[in-house]
């Protein structure tokens, strides 16, 4: 137990109780989980996730690779949380993961000492026989993260906020806090949004002054400034990726409720995102206690926490010499390690230059360092291999980088339009220059911030990674990757970082080797004697830190992931007794009652054709055509000619694709020569609107032709059945009902509770039916008219399911059910049109290619089985046999036990089933073989008397 | 998430809005006198190509069809102009 909190600056903190794999420890207010784990001593805070060698915390913030915790708080349970980022609360429970009884003691731990002899992709080279799926689970349990809790299901309760803004400053560092004032002052609406708690970046822990004040209250003043002055500044709000046309996401973290996910369009982006320190790489560089110099710093300035009493500074650069400096103020003792031959003059008194760290000693926690050959006690390890600009959102916007030797570091290349990027994450390490660029990214307005302090020199020399023997050196700590992985990827001839990422998992993990990818395609370009330039990078995508699915689902769950249409009447059905199902994307009642489905679907078939049944039909498409060209509009959108109707006459057709396949049927009604109402079926309404739009604007005079679609304003409910016309004459529509005046296939309006009503004979059925639509306002006054007339005539409630089976029964098709992605007009036996039809019309030209016309295309057919046997599955294949093979020769596409029939219906699509009347094949489903004969698709009243009876 | 000017509307994100086609494309007609290679030319065959492009497409929101120029290697958006206007 070495780490330890010595003092806090500023007003007292509030202690918080949490624990930690069981253990009960206290932090306060303002930490991470992180900085009270390191304030308790805790040293081990996790297992790797391959070799599960034990680990301690690296980093200070996003780019920590070990410390990677489950957290549960309030019942509320998140896995894989970085305990860097995560802040503290009372009652936080904290689990490290992927450890068998906690970080300290796992049982699995044991895998590390047979760790050279599980290389990259050990696993799937050893695991080939018999089948790497068998070993597959075990192998998965032994490595791993987090657990999800099946118990707990996040509420879907994250919003998305949507915003617009001239200039988007992502980090509030101060190159960002310079960006985002020098925008506000040149007139531009300044979003400024930063993924940490307070504001200020660098400046929280490295002092300086700006402006003739101490950095933290510049920081504060400009943020405050921003914000009083109409401007948006977003703490704990993580910018994870950015798309096309400068569409930037935002994950923000809210403090008192649920986090939300933006979507920012900004004119303008200041990438002011920092840089993150990488490790030095050495034999045994991942014992718990080797930790990021930055991250020591970071500790000490915002949480008061000392990491270590003897400490070894191992660095390359001057930037953490002022670390070493600030530990010693604050009572530790530190040795620097600095592999320059003349390390910088800001060093202080104990530094060895040219000093590499030779070996690390203590498995559980750094206990003493191997440096130039003398062994130094040391409880803590601090390394600093230089910084690494945070570019990933300039290269998910298609940034170049290049190579600056000068810093050891890519940089941005050529510059991306709309995108500017500033300070360390551009390069630029010194104060007043990152100031400057900050500025000018901002626009440039107002006074150019000015530090009086000196700026701190940086003076970095190279120090990569190089292989060393037999000893292990890690790259990537949470995926296990060391130099030797990459030795053998290259001598695999995975030279390609992209191939070195995806063969050895460099880089793949949680933290996306933040602190890693860096120094493995160093070692790489070492090891194949290339340039780091030559060699590259990998590509970054987003997100740049691991989001939360719920906040990237946000609402966009459950009933609202596609949310149902809804019909008026649903409240009156559910009084009914409906069992609602979803037909094309509207919730309709299925059936009524509470027996079985099977049962309470016969009963209703059953009673319909024998008084009358009522059925909701209001998501019938009611598109209105209107206008001179109307009727050439409505012919060329159909296979049939529709415009040769008298007014108050309705014609049932198909509409194609310009493929000739069947794209929807209904039925269309000529109101008059400048108006028709297409009634498509209820599923295809939004694309028969789009495709009569599409061809309207195409090739018709808009000025004659106009598209309404007014299927929401109508309800409308249909009587079918024997006895309908009572039902509807009992209604006082106003219409003449006799057959001679309104006969099948036509309508009239009347009118109903002093609103308008239309009254059309068409039937899905087969028997008599009326569809009455009046204004949905009305809907439930005709449901309660049209429910007291049924009850003296043994009227039923009729769901969809039992109306399906009905038009089975009659052979009438469901466009997409009955008819497939192939199916032609003339595969279902309507050949009047294609042979016939002067004039264009959408498709035509497809019915004529050689294919439309083979002779073995799949045709609609009925069938009917042996006496006695069940209905046919859905689905089964029709199939035949030809030397000795068995081929698909077509499939069943609706089938029912007819209670009207007594005995099963089906409907098919069979080749040449059309010339095959009365033959008997074979049907094949699941295993199972069975036989059914080819009949006409009209099973039930082929003469067509009920029409009319 | 690209955005896209409709004509009409304004910019608005691409979510909004539908391809439809490759601007140019002629329907071939009557069909009585259109040559198989042609129609089958006219149904499947796009120039799809890499860089600057033409393209008709619709605004979901308002229903109407447009022209837009625009780079499909870039992403870049040249600009968009009502059917019938850009002549």
């Amino acid at each position: 137990m070495s780490s330890k909190r010595i003092a806090v600056s500023g007003a007292p903190r509030r202690e918080l109780r949490f624990s930690f794999d069981g253990k009960a420890l206290t932090g306060i207010e303002g930490d991470t989980i992180a900085s009270a784990l390191l304030a308790n001593g805790v040293r081990i805070v996790g297992r790797s996730f391959k070799y599960h060698r034990p680990r301690g915390i690296f980093g200070a913030w996003s780019e920590e690779p070990n410390a990677v915790v489950d957290v549960a708080l309030d019942g509320v349970h998140t896995p894989n949380v970085r305990a860097t980022t995560h802040t503290l609360a009372e009652g936080m429970e904290v689990r490290s993961v992927n450890t068998g009884a906690g970080a300290e003691r796992d049982r699995n731990a044991l895998i590390d000492r047979f760790g050279q002899f599980l290389p990259a992709g050990f696993y799937y080279k050893t695991f080939l026989w018999p089948d790497w799926h068998m070993f597959e689970p075990r192998i998965r349990a032994m490595a791993g993260l987090g657990r999800l809790d099946p118990e707990t299901e996040p509420p879907a309760d994250c919003p998305l906020v949507s915003a617009h803004c001239d200039l988007l400053v992502v980090g509030a560092g101060p190159a960002g806090l310079a960006a985002a004032r020098s925008g506000a002052a040149s007139g531009q609406r300044v979003m400024l949004v930063d993924d940490q708690e307070k504001t200020g970046g660098s400046l929280l822990h490295r002092a300086a002054r700006i402006d003739g004040e101490v950095g933290t209250d510049w920081a504060q003043a400009v943020a405050g400034d921003l914000a009083r002055t109409g401007h948006t500044v977003l703490a704990r709000t993580t910018a994870f990726g950015i798309y096309d046309h400068n569409l930037v996401a935002l994950w923000q973290r809210r403090p008192d409720a649920p986090d939300a996910l933006w979507h920012v369009r900004a004119k303008q982006v200041v990438l002011a995102t920092g840089a993150i320190e990488r490790p030095l790489v050495f034999p045994d560089n991942d014992r718990p206690g080797v930790m990021s110099a930055e991250a020591a710093l970071v500790y000490l300035r915002r949480h008061g926490i000392l990491v270590g009493e003897r400490i070894v500074l191992a660095t390359n650069n001057d930037k953490s010499h002022a670390v070493a400096v600030a530990l010693r103020e604050a009572g530790a003792s530190v040795i620097v390690a600095d592999t320059r031959s003349s390390a910088g003059a800001a060093a202080g008194p104990v530094v060895r230059s040219g000093a590499k760290v030779e070996a690390v000693h203590g498995a559980g926690g750094v206990e003493a360092v191997n440096v130039g050959g003398d062994r130094i006690e040391a409880d803590c390890l601090l390394v600093s291999g230089g910084f690494t600009p945070t570019v990933h959102l300039l290269c998910q916007a298609g940034g170049k980088l290049r190579f600056d030797e000068s810093i050891a570091a890519f940089v941005p290349g050529d510059p991306v339009a709309g995108i500017a990027i500033a300070g360390a994450a551009n390069g630029q390490f010194a104060l007043s220059e990152v100031l400057a660029e900050g500025h000018r990214a901002g626009g440039g307005g107002g006074k150019l911030p000015a530090t009086d302090s000196e700026d701190e020199s940086y003076g970095i020399e190279a120090a990569w990674p190089a292989p060393a023997g037999k000893a292990r050196q890690w790259v990537d700590f949470q995926n296990d990757v060391t130099v030797k992985d990459i030795e053998l990827a290259a001598r695999e001839n995975f030279r390609s970082v992209e191939h070195l990422k995806r063969y050895t998992t460099l880089g793949m993990a949680t933290d996306q080797g933040k602190t890693s990818n860096m120094n493995g395609l160093a070692a790489m370009a070492a090891i194949t004697g290339r340039t780091i330039a030559e060699t590259g990078t990998t590509t970054y995508r987003p997100p740049f830190v691991p989001v939360p699915f719920t906040v990237v689902a946000g609402r966009r769950r459950g009933e609202f992931f596609n949310p149902v249409r809804r019909l008026v009447l649903e409240n009156e059905h559910r009084a009914g007794g409906a069992v609602f199902r979803e037909y094309g994307g509207w919730l309709r009642p299925a059936w009524y009652g509470s027996g079985s489905g099977a049962d309470e679907v016969a009963r209703e078939a059953r009673q319909a054709r024998e008084t009358v049944g009522i059925l909701d039909g209001s998501p019938l498409g009611k598109i209105e055509v209107i206008g001179p060209d109307a009727g050439t509009l409505v012919d060329y959108n159909s296979y049939q000619t529709i415009s040769t109707l008298k007014p108050g006459r309705i014609r049932y057709g198909f509409m194609l694709t310009e493929s000739g396949v069947i794209y929807d049927d209904g039925v269309v009604s000529k109101v008059s020569d400048e108006h028709y109402v297409v009634s498509c079926s209820s599923g295809h309404v939004p694309g028969v609107v789009a495709r009569l739009e599409e061809w309207q604007q195409d090739r018709f005079d808009r000025a004659r032709v106009f598209i309404h679609n007014s299927t929401p304003q109508w309800a409308t409910l249909t009587a079918t059945g024997p006895r309908s016309r009572d039902l509807v004459a009992s209604l006082s529509l106003d219409v003449d009902l006799s057959d001679e005046a309104l006969p099948h296939m036509s309508f009239s309006d009347g009118s109903f509770a002093g609103g308008p009503a239309r009254v059309a004979r068409v039937s899905f059925t087969g028997d008599r039916s009326y569809e009455v639509s009046v204004p949905s306002s009305r809907a439930k006054a005709l449901s309660d008219a049209m429910q007291e007339a049924g009850r003296t005539l043994d009227a039923v409630a009729l769901g969809s399911e039992a109306l399906l089976m009905l038009r089975a029964e009659k052979g009438y098709i469901i466009a997409g059910k009955d008819t497939d992605g192939t199916t032609m007009p003339h595969d279902l036996g309507v050949t009047g049109p294609r042979d016939r039809r002067k004039g264009e019309f959408v498709g035509k030209r497809s019915l004529f290619t050689e294919n439309a016309m083979r002779e073995d295309r799949p045709q609609g057919v009925g069938l009917t089985v042996p006496d006695g046997a069940p209905p046919l599955p859905t689905g089964a294949h029709a199939v035949e046999t030809a030397n000795g093979k068995r081929r698909s020769i077509g499939f069943v596409t609706s089938s029912y036990e007819s209670p009207s029939l007594g005995r099963p219906i089906a409907l098919a699509l069979v080749e040449r089933g059309l010339s095959r009347m009365g033959e008997e094949i074979e049907f094949f489903h699941l295993g199972r073989t069975m036989r059914a004969t080819i009949a006409p698709v009209c099973a039930f009243d082929p003469e067509g008397a009920r029409i009319n009876g | 998430m690209q955005r896209f000017p409709c004509p009409f509307c304004g910019p608005r994100d691409e979510t909004e809005f539908h391809f439809a086609a490759e601007s140019g494309k002629t329907r071939p007609e009557p069909a009585g006198e259109v040559g198989a290679e042609r129609w089958a030319e006219y149904l499947h065959l796009k120039k799809n190509p890499k860089g600057p492009t033409r393209e008709i497409w619709v605004h979901t929101t308002c229903g109407e069809f447009f022209l837009m120029e625009r780079d499909t290697l870039t992403h870049h958006v040249a600009g968009s102009s009502a059917l019938g206007a850009e002549s």
